[in-house]
């Protein structure tokens, strides 16, 4: 998983039908002293996540699982808020 | 997943049996505001996108997760047609 930012939203009516009704959010990958690191990208939200949340997201294949019953044509899924950093 | 501009169609006759009736298009792939990275990719299309539209792409082995895609080898699949993007709070691109 890789840790960031939410950092923005997109609004798109025209997709594919297992996206229907998930938000999709512009993340920023952050380090650990929160500076952002590389680029920002575009993630599927599963934890009603909102801009400013520091999260973390599964990437890959694995990001297609982030739902029980079903699959959904993600590579980026957020799964869990992060509340603290001990570092 | 990625933003891109959809820059043309890619017309292909002799292909793999597994692509065959499917739309494929050259995108333009994009930074979240929009700005072109200059890095293209060949991607099937399964919403109907056209040219000159801002789109969302998936990668990898996720671009066969669409209901149409299970069995077609693809590593990247439109699958939104981008309406608006809003970054920091500021509208930064519409449709």
């Amino acid at each position: 998983m890789r840790y960031g930012e939410v950092i923005g939203k997109i609004w798109a009516t025209q997709k594919d039908k297992q996206l229907g009704g998930l938000k999709l959010y512009v993340i920023q990958p952050l380090d650990e002293s929160q500076k952002s690191i590389g680029r920002p990208l575009i993630a599927v939200d599963t934890i009603n996540a909102s801009d400013g949340d520091r999260v973390f997201w599964v990437t890959g294949g694995e990001a297609t699982l982030a739902f029980k019953n079903r699959r959904i044509p993600s590579d980026a899924t957020i799964v869990g808020f992060v509340d603290r950093l001990d570092v | 997943m990625e933003l891109a501009r959809v820059e043309g169609t890619v017309v292909s006759t002799v292909k793999a049996d597994s692509l065959r009736g499917r739309k494929l298009l050259l995108v333009n792939l994009l930074g979240p505001d929009t700005t072109p990275t200059d890095n293209y990719l060949v991607a099937i299309d399964s919403v109907g996108a056209g040219v000159g539209e801002v789109v969302l792409i998936v990668r990898g082995s996720s671009a066969r997760q669409t209901e149409s895609l299970g069995k077609v080898p693809t590593d990247s699949s439109i699958i939104a047609i981008i309406d608006s993007i809003e970054l920091k709070g500021k509208i930064v691109f519409e449709k």
